[in-house]
């Protein structure tokens, strides 16, 4: 049952996110009647960007990953979105825009050609943006490699001092290899017990508690110590595992954690017991829900409340016709292009939140996550705002669900699998109106 | 009735020499592939006649697209999907009709009996790459255009993941059982390896030229005609009584069976096809020969395989920028020259009509 | 040569048919040498039309005339080649068509141009896209949904359920909802029963009284010249025949040729 839970909420948080890279698909293809191939790579380009952006603001600004600012976030995320909607723009205005009178097919390799071009160039070897400390190493003169040689290093008698650049925490473009964007927004399971809390004792290689009532540890959950510390004036906290067995336990008992790695007192810190939850919710999961969901409504009251909504809508039935109303059609088509972009780039944020291992630009892995986002789309009905919503969570269901109790391995086939039977029954998707081709 | 006397008296020397006649083109393919086997290794390295192999598998893989993505204008993007197919059955054959039948593989005393497996296997190959083509084809090519474009891209990605999902390869004749290859050792996400490099630049050739005459043959038939007015307007197409679904299968099916013949062949070159082959970068690869050639054309398919896959060669040290390279030439073709280099003509309607074959028509009264 | 032949000279028969649009307004709309071709096929071959305030001009003529053209010539669907079209003296060739509809004219495009896929309400406000003022704006809707009552029935439809004939009301409706000054409309008889012609005519008239110019382009001869001041007939991309409508009506070229007359 627990397990049941767990992949119900992955598959609401990862649905979510599907379904705004959907929207993406969507509002493009309902506007200009083509499968905007480049969209996965707008959303590559967004996640990026999260990575390159709080790499960059972190460092100037000396925060910690996890300990930084809220408005950090959202000055990621507005970067994020700017960049991704930038590019949006000039894609349409430059590749997309003289092909419009053109058959689709021809937009559709046009599309293609963008996609490559995006993938390719983001993964060129960048200039840094931020390096890491720079190395010094010193060491005999006479023991210098040709290559150290060739960097001028400082002799001064028999010693040399060898300055190396640091590292490149982040570059633009992005390169060649995965990196592990940091993590900037609060993440906490919210629904997780404190079983005890109290003062700690200390000890140099593992921590030592002191009950100060009676519990009891019940096996198969988690345990986790959270202890709060001054260091620097800082206030910082630290994890630990507790090293006991389940069992009872009377107050006053001393209780042993795991190793630490980084032996300080702990002498008279504040600690918490915590237990973990059967199914945790974690916050992340729930701001990517609630974001997506405020995305979403946001989209829906634009596209059916609003004039530009409505225009959006009549370019979208007939081109000329629109502009007959005044409506200036390539604003209007840029604007959807653009809003596209932007849910695609919000969604890049959230999900380099949620996996923050991202893979290389060109890397199979998000040409294929695209690819179940415009699943998501199809399925849901192409060219329908509420239909991609749907599908996003239906694909996302599919996939987690196939992948828990049926087989990991064969997640991909049931989500390409779905999407064939759904265009066989309903090859307008589940919410589409049948549009029938004028003869 | 007359009598056959008569009958023979009244064939003309034209109608004698028919079946010398038909088989001259098939003749000219054996050539084709004799004189690039002699002379390829006197004119380039070992390096470049292995390059040139290379073109030749391309060569098959783009003219077949061609037939559905050119002629059809039916977008098909699993193109890798068949040609993986084609690569694991083609090898699967050669690999362990060896150790079934010499108890190892790649022995050089088994070299005649293992080209005639490979022979075998690039027919089993087409056949069930056709076979899968049928499967594919029947339900989505009732899709329009971009739909199509994205079942058939998942139909690549299902490939690659299914083929990533096969057992190890078995390696000594013992191990080699019915039961054993029902669970298809093809080796899993490592690759498919060892299978002997039996497709020697004839053989390819050989193929290639075979492939570019069908699809020639197929262009000027009837056949030929509904395809290109399938792509020009279903509608009209539909109009003038073209049965859009059969013509539609028909030209995937084709194409389908090539795409499973250039895998077949691909797997003999010395390399290891592995479930990457069916993804749908080698899709997107074999996509840009037909575009950049000109949907439609045949010999546009063949000097753009040449192209691109020699001048990656050629540009070893721009290796990271081919595919920048690539995108660049397809977005620019398509704002520039959105017909590819061709269109839909030959490279010899460029020069005067002298040089055009007559077409069966014009023989009509 | 053909210039001794006084009777054959077209230019000598142009002048006889032609006459200039000479009324007591202001010009509101000056057509002048209008040369349009669809990639190798001509359709319009030097155009002439003038407009005055307050009229009602028909464009009149056959299928495959190039009224359709002329009408999309002026309101910047189509890119014409050559010649020179003026609304109220400024020159607006070459605009894009969202900029007419800022300089007060609207059309009402052939095949009424419903967005079905909008209630009938979104639709009629997009007929005031390119204005800001509120209260004109619901003035305006008031003064539409007067004329047409039909429409104001179905406001909350999905504009794609309604007849044919309530889609030319919806459309020319919104066409108002711009509240222009020169009205372009496009067939609004087209395959409509003649029992609506009749309405959808009448209305045009109300339109026309209240103040809008209407530029009109019909198959339907005798209804269109039966309404309008003034008349360009218009045959394979050039301009035969322009006259006072009541003259147009009465002679007998038109009579012939478009009002089934022997």
């Amino acid at each position: 049952m627990a397990d049941f839970f767990q992949t119900l909420i992955a598959t609401i948080a990862v649905g979510s996110l599907y379904a705004l890279v959907a929207l993406g698909y969507t509002l493009v293809y309902g506007i200009l009647k083509f499968i905007n191939f480049a969209h996965s790579d707008i959303f590559v380009l967004g996640a990026w960007t999260t990575f390159a952006g709080s790499t960059v603001f972190l460092t100037k600004f000396g925060y910690e990953p996890e300990q930084s600012p809220w408005w950090l976030g959202v000055c990621v995320l507005l970067l994020a979105i700017f960049v991704c909607g930038l590019t949006g723009y000039l894609i349409e205005r430059f590749a997309y825009r003289p092909l419009r009178k053109a058959p689709r097919l021809n937009v559709l390799i046009t599309a293609i050609g963008v996609s490559l071009l995006l993938q390719n160039v983001g993964q060129l070897p960048g200039l840094a943006l931020v390096r890491g400390p720079e190395r010094v190493v010193t060491k005999p003169a006479d023991q210098l490699t040709d290559r150290e040689k060739s960097t001028n290093p400082e002799i001064a008698g028999d010693t040399a001092t060898i300055r190396e650049p640091g590292e490149a925490l982040a570059t633009l473009p992005f390169g060649s290899s995965p990196k592990r964007a940091p993590t900037i927004l609060p993440d906490a399971v919210l629904n997780e017990t404190v079983v005890a809390s109290g003062t700690s004792k200390g000890g140099a290689k593992r921590g030592v508690i002191v009950l100060d009532q009676a519990i009891e540890l019940v096996p198969d959950r988690g345990y986790r110590l959270e202890i709060a510390r001054t260091i620097d004036g800082q206030p910082r906290r630290e994890s630990l595992n507790l090293a006991v067995e389940p069992g009872k336990y009377e107050a006053g008992v001393e209780l042993a954690t795991q190793p630490r790695r980084n032996p300080a007192d702990l002498d008279g810190a504040r600690y918490t017991l915590v237990r973990d939850p059967l199914v945790p919710i974690r916050l992340l999961d729930v701001l990517i829900v609630a974001s997506s969901l405020v995305l979403m409504a946001g989209l829906q009251v634009l596209v059916f409340r609003t004039k530009l909504g409505s225009a959006m809508r009549a370019v979208s039935f007939n081109v000329d016709t629109a502009s007959l109303m005044g409506i200036n059609v390539n604003f209007v088509i840029s604007f959807t292009f653009v809003l596209g972009t932007a849910l695609a780039a919000a969604a890049a944020f959230l999900y380099a939140m949620k996996y923050p291992s991202l893979q290389q630009p060109a890397s199979g892995v998000w040409v294929l996550l695209g690819l179940k986002a415009f699943v998501a789309a199809v399925v849901g009905g192409i060219g329908n705002v509420r239909g991609a919503v749907l599908g996003g969570f239906l694909i996302a269901g599919i996939e987690f669900f196939g992948a828990r109790y049926i087989s990991t391995e064969l997640r991909d086939v049931y989500v390409f699998g779905l999407l064939i039977v759904v265009l066989l029954v309903r090859p307008n998707g589940l919410l589409g109106s049948a549009v029938r081709e004028k003869v | 009735m007359k009598p056959l006397a008569e009958h023979i008296r009244a064939i003309t020397p034209r109608e004698a020499f028919r079946p010398v006649v038909m088989f001259v083109p098939w003749i000219v393919c054996v050539l084709v592939a004799l004189g690039m086997h002699t002379l390829a290794p006197l004119v380039v390295d070992d390096y470049w006649v292995n390059v040139l192999r290379r073109i030749g598998v391309f060569i098959v893989a783009a003219v077949s697209l061609n037939i559905v993505n050119g002629f059809t204008g039916q977008f098909s993007m699993g193109h890798a999907g068949f040609m993986a197919i084609g690569a694991y059955i083609g090898g699967g054959v050669t690999y362990y009709g060896s150790l079934m039948l010499h108890g190892s593989v790649g022995d050089p005393s088994f070299q005649t009996h293992g080209v005639l497996l490979m022979l075998g296997g690039v027919a089993a190959a087409g056949c069930v790459a056709a076979g899968a083509g049928y499967v594919v084809g029947l339900p989505s090519l009732r899709l329009r255009g971009d739909y199509l474009a994205i079942v058939t891209l998942g139909f690549g990605e299902i490939i690659r993941v299914l083929l990533e999902l096969t057992t190890k390869q078995l390696y000594t004749r013992e191990e080699v059982t019915l039961g054993a290859l029902f669970k298809l050792p093809l080796n899993g996400p490592t690759g498919f390896e060892r299978i002997p490099g039996y497709a020697s630049v004839f053989w390819i050739f050989l193929f290639a030229s075979i492939t570019c005459l069908i699809a020639y043959r197929v262009k000027q038939s009837s056949s030929g005609r509904a395809f290109l007015s399938i792509r020009e307007d279903e509608i009209a197409a539909r109009a003038m009584g073209v049965n859009l679904t059969k013509y539609k299968v028909r030209a995937f099916v084709l194409a389908a069976f090539f795409g499973g013949v250039a895998g077949a062949l691909y797997a003999h070159t010395g390399v290891n096809p592995s479930p990457t082959d069916a993804g749908f970068q080698r899709s997107f690869d074999i996509i840009i020969m037909v575009v950049l050639g000109g949907l439609g054309s045949i010999s546009g398919s063949v000097l753009a395989a040449i192209i691109l896959i020699a001048l990656p060669e050629l540009l070893r040290d721009l290796q990271q920028y081919r595919l920048i390279v690539y995108a660049l030439l397809l977005i620019i073709m398509m704002l520039v020259r959105p017909q590819g280099l061709f269109g839909v003509r030959e490279i010899w309607d460029f020069f005067g009509k002298k040089n055009r074959p007559t077409s069966k028509e014009e023989s009509n009264p | 040569m053909s210039a001794a032949h006084t009777d054959d000279n077209p230019a000598k028969l142009a002048e006889q048919h032609i006459r200039p649009n000479t009324g007591d307004g202001p010009v509101m709309l000056q057509v002048s040498d209008l040369h349009m071709a669809y990639g190798a096929i001509r359709a319009l071959h030097g155009v002439d039309l003038t407009v005055r305030q307050g009229q009602i001009v028909t464009l009149i003529g056959c299928n495959g005339a190039g009224k359709s053209t002329t009408l999309r010539s002026i309101s910047g669907m189509c890119k014409p080649q050559r010649g020179k079209i003026t609304l109220e003296g400024r020159e607006i060739l070459g605009l894009p068509s969202h900029a007419m509809v800022r300089l007060g004219m609207a059309h009402s495009p052939e095949g009424r141009g419903i967005f079905a896929n909008l209630t009938v309400e979104e639709n009629l406000e997009l007929g005031a896209f390119a204005r800001r003022d509120k209260s004109g704006i619901a003035a305006d809707r008031e003064r539409a949904l007067t004329l047409f009552p039909r429409v104001r029935e179905r406001m909350k439809q999905m504009a794609g359920t309604l007849s044919g004939g309530e889609q030319q009301m919806l459309a020319m409706a919104r066409a108002l909802m711009a509240r222009p000054r020169l009205l372009l409309l496009d067939e609004p008889s087209l395959g409509l029963a003649p029992q609506i012609v009749q309405t959808i005519f009448k209305i045009i008239r109300e339109i026309n009284a209240a103040g809008t110019t209407v530029l009109l382009v019909e198959q339907n001869a005798h209804m269109a010249l039966n309404i309008a001041h003034f008349g360009y007939v218009l045959e394979v991309g050039r301009i035969v025949m322009a006259r006072p409508a009541k003259e147009l009506a009465a002679s007998d070229e038109v009579r012939k040729a478009y009002l089934g007359g022997h």
